[in-house]
């Protein structure tokens, strides 16, 4: 697609890569097909061409935010689900991210909406301030009708209406790493913000089966977060201080020890490891550490794929819907390795239509869009349950929790569900259907 | 960049936009009303970016009374309406003018009834032509035409210009697979042309609506034709070391009065192209690649192949490779089907839809050559060639103006050739703004009067896609 950039505006690196983006697009309409608000709203502008239609604008007359495109912006989830589709190769992720930080950069959002925003960027990636947010949602559940009528209410009521799916919450801590006799590998394994409040199960299941298999686990005490959730609301150098903070802790691993793989079970973190080395590219004491980083990132089902795998010990053949997470299939193109892993340890792996659309979950998005992401929920219930499964499996616990709250299906994480076929313990929510 | 010319805006509406605006809210569901600039930006251009005008504003209607409601109004009140299915057109069929409002289908994206005893689906026309296949194809039925943007495009956009695709050879273009549709035309009135059934009775009025480009009327629903999928499908790659070798196999087996599901083409440049992206196995040693697919039992598929293989390899073919697997298949389809995306990543480009006899494929593809050269440019070649429809990508910079031009002026030489060897100016992408001009090197004036009679009998006040297809000067002889 032509563009129309000033020079000076090319100087910026952002722009210019922006400008990279732009050119390969030639507006065919594909990836208005598998966008999940394109599919839902039928408007142009809630669509992945529209919106880098929009952002191309704003772009080249270097012009603040209107109301209108943050809008349309703020409606995407992110899924990539475009990318996916594009056939010209169109890097919607890093224009996406250009655009919401210049939005950030230009324009003042409405106070609720600012004070949701922050609130989340500073809770959300805090384990401790994490667990007192859940605790004040639970005293807050029986206001939650009320609030929904304040401004930026129905935000936050569907927060609370969220946090109430948390049922299987344990005291949590930070698990320690663990080590093996003569290891035949050593890798990070990433804690997850949330996921450590809210589903400390997913890697205590991930370390079992690393350590089964000979390799060991490293969990570095300073890890913090990945930065995808500050990175996804707007807020470019808090995401990049993560990235960079991040790169030293697992640099610091790789030098004492070696890392043969830092390996994730959330996969929104995942694809955003994976993107270190562009994030941080124009960084010079940065840019090469961060590519080796990325270079290291793997989603559990990736490095177990690649394992000589034990056999299971368990009598398995329930049938499994294997819901792909869009960071997954996605924004990290895994797409068999968890479904042959599931199939290896004797489940009855099912195919869920539509599979390519986001089940509304989105990092923070089901949050911040209840009301789309609730439509999305129900039409990824509908389809999930067309292939009438015992058990939900995940990669990815925003997923997990967004359909947990729409299904009397059990959600499980996906290596909750290899562990137990190789002798780890049953997943607590499948305790009284399969025990 | 302009070598195309738009019509002057009638300040006379400009003026009035508040009011039409207003008028419009009262009309259709607000959230399917865009009046922002930045929100019709959206709109103001299709897959032919090229060219873009901004819209008056841009209506996104639920329903046929809704699309009814709208036209009388525009019909009423002397405003332009531009319909919009998916905004796939490479000829510019969509794109807006300042003084016309967007009439978008988008919304209207419900299946109405499915009916296997009689293989018809209904349909409302802002459903995508794959996902009519998509319904029933757990049933063992598919949907005819399948165009290269069949992921995105419209049922509303395939009927406006009978779009075809890489199966059509076989299964016919969207006329042949057309029962009935749900118009609305320009003054508001709903009609129901066709049936459930082929050949309803009375004036083929249903032939007439299809390939209109929108300047009859608005279909809001269509009756589609569903078929029974046959037993399997092959397709079979054939390489040449000769674009004229390639072209020759096409028009020999077409000679022999052989009808296979699909004969696609591609040359060097776009096996390059697609084998890059998809990953297909296409031969990469070779100057031509057809990909041929054949259909039936294994031993109908079979008989097919030998007699194609046959002709083939007469024709200098030195690779013949089936599919094995549906992988591979589809991989095969993906490649072919993604060509202009693809193409995407390597240059800009105006992708050219023209027909010529099959018998003439070799030399047009000679003369193409030529042509691109002449001017200084590149070209890449994939298009369906059992049914002779060429789309020669003509690639360039588009942020070159002086490219642009070469690539435009290369784009009309292309065209006036199909023209002069037999051939016509569009093969399914219509007509649009883009070969508007060139109407003339097709029809003389006598031709275009008649055409401009039938559509003024529909739309007398040219308000229904008023600036495409004719040429601006000849409309007002009509």
């Amino acid at each position: 697609m032509q563009t129309n950039f000033s020079l000076t505006a090319l100087a910026d690196a952002h722009v210019s890569e922006s400008e990279k983006i732009l050119r390969a697009c030639v507006h065919c309409g594909f990836c208005t097909a598998t966008c999940p608000t394109y599919l839902l709203l039928g408007d142009e502008a809630d669509s992945p061409r529209g919106r880098i239609y929009l952002i191309k604008d704003m772009l080249e007359e270097e012009k603040p935010a209107t109301p209108q495109v943050v809008e349309h912006i703020d409606r995407c989830l992110t899924c990539l689900s475009c990318m996916t589709t594009c056939p010209s190769g169109v890097h919607y992720m890093h224009l996406v991210d250009h655009a919401r930080a210049h939005i950030a950069r230009t324009y003042t959002r409405p106070l609720p909406d600012r004070l949701l925003r922050g609130m989340l960027a500073k809770v959300l990636p805090f384990p401790g301030r994490l667990r007192l947010a859940l605790r004040v949602a639970t005293v807050s559940r029986p206001i939650r009708k009320w609030l929904a009528n304040l401004p930026g209410g129905t935000q936050l009521a569907a927060m609370i209406e969220l946090s109430s799916s948390f049922k299987r919450r344990r005291p949590t801590r930070r698990l320690p790493g663990a080590t093996v006799d003569r290891p035949r590998g050593r890798v990070a394994l990433l804690s997850g913000c949330a996921q450590q409040v809210l589903g400390q199960n997913i890697n205590e299941a991930a370390i079992r089966l690393l350590t089964r298999h000979g390799i060991e686990v490293v969990q570095p005490i300073d890890e913090g977060c990945c930065g995808a959730l500050v990175q996804h609301l707007g807020y470019e150098s808090r995401a990049l201080d993560a990235a960079r903070h991040n790169v030293d802790v697992w640099t610091r691993e790789i030098e004492n020890g070696g890392l043969d793989a830092i390996v994730v079970t959330t996969s929104g973190c995942g694809t955003v490891i994976k993107d270190y080395g562009f994030l941080l590219r124009n960084d010079n004491a940065y840019a090469q550490k961060a590519v080796r980083i990325s270079a290291l990132a793997r989603d559990i089902t990736e490095f177990l794929h690649e394992l000589p795998l034990q056999d299971g010990v368990r009598t398995t053949g329930q049938v499994v819907a294997y819901h792909s997470a869009c960071s997954m299939q996605h924004g990290q193109q895994v797409r068999d390795q968890p479904k042959s892993l599931l199939r290896r340890m004797g489940f009855v792996v099912r195919e869920v239509p539509e599979g390519h659309i986001c089940c509304g979950s989105a990092g923070t998005y089901n949050v911040l869009q209840p009301e789309i992401a609730n439509r999305l929920r129900a039409r990824k219930v509908t389809n999930i349950e067309k292939v009438k499964p015992q058990i939900i499996a995940s990669g990815n616990l925003g997923c997990i929790t967004q359909i947990g709250a729409g299904t009397g299906i059990p959600v499980v994480h996906t290596v909750e569900l290899v562990d137990w076929a190789m002798g780890g313990p049953l997943p607590d929510v499948l305790g009284r259907r399969l025990g | 960049m302009s070598k195309i010319r738009f019509t002057e805006p009638n300040r006379e509406i400009l003026a009035r936009r508040d009011s039409i605006i207003n008028d419009l809210t009262r009309l259709v569901d607000p959230a399917g009303l865009i009046t922002s600039a930045d929100e019709c930006r959206a709109y103001e251009t299709d897959a032919l970016t090229a060219y873009r005008k901004m819209p008056l504003a841009v209506v996104l209607p639920k329903t046929t009374e809704e699309v009814s409601a709208v036209l009388k109004y525009c019909h009423d009140t002397g405003v332009k309406v531009v319909p919009r299915g998916a905004g796939t057109s490479l000829a510019g069929g969509a794109i807006p003018s300042e003084d016309a409002v967007v009439l978008g289908l988008s919304k209207m994206n419900r299946v109405l009834a499915v009916n296997y005893d009689d293989r018809f689906i209904r349909v409302e026309a802002g459903v995508t032509n794959l996902s009519v296949t998509a319904v029933v194809a757990e049933n063992g039925f598919f949907y005819g035409p399948d165009p290269s943007s069949q992921l995105a495009c419209t049922i509303g956009g395939n009927i406006a210009n009978n779009s075809g695709g890489a199966h059509c050879l076989k299964y016919g273009v969207t006329t042949n697979n057309l029962l009935g549709v749900r118009m609305v035309l320009i003054d508001g009135s709903i009609i129901d042309l066709g049936g459930d059934y082929l050949d309803s009775a009375g004036l083929d009025l249903l032939g007439l609506v299809v390939g209109s480009e929108g300047q009859l009327g608005i279909v809001t629903e269509a009756t589609l034709r569903i078929l029974k999928s046959a037993e399997g499908a092959r397709p079979v790659l054939f390489g040449f070391p000769s674009c004229e070798g390639a072209g020759k196999a096409v028009a020999d087996v077409i000679a022999a009065g052989i009808i296979p599901v699909a004969i696609e083409y591609m040359d060097k440049a776009a096996i390059e192209i697609c084998e890059a992206f998809a990953k297909a196995g296409y031969p990469l040693d070779v100057e031509a690649l057809l990909i041929v697919e054949v259909e039936g039992s294994d031993a109908e598929m079979d008989a097919t192949l030998a007699d194609i293989t046959a002709i083939a390899r007469a024709n200098g073919a030195t690779t013949v490779r089936e599919s094995r697997s549906a992988i591979e298949t589809a991989a095969i389809w993906k490649g072919r089907k993604s060509a202009f995306g693809a193409t995407g990543r390597v240059a800009d480009y105006l992708c050219m839809d023209g027909t010529v006899p099959t018998g003439k494929l070799s030399y047009v593809l000679a003369e193409i050559s030529k042509i691109v050269q002449r001017h200084g440019l590149r070209v890449a070649n994939v298009f369906h060639a059992g049914d002779g429809n060429i789309h020669p990508l003509i690639l360039y910079n588009a942020n070159d103006p002086s490219q642009q031009s070469k690539a435009e002026a290369a784009g009309d030489d292309i065209l006036r050739l199909c023209v002069e060897v037999g051939g016509c100016l569009t093969g399914e992408h219509g007509v649009g703004i883009e070969k508007r001009d060139l109407m003339r090197c097709q029809f003389d004036d006598a031709d275009l009067a008649q055409q401009i009679r039938v559509r003024a009998a529909f739309d007398p006040r040219w308000l229904l896609n008023t600036d495409k297809v004719f040429p601006l000067d000849f409309r007002c002889q009509g």
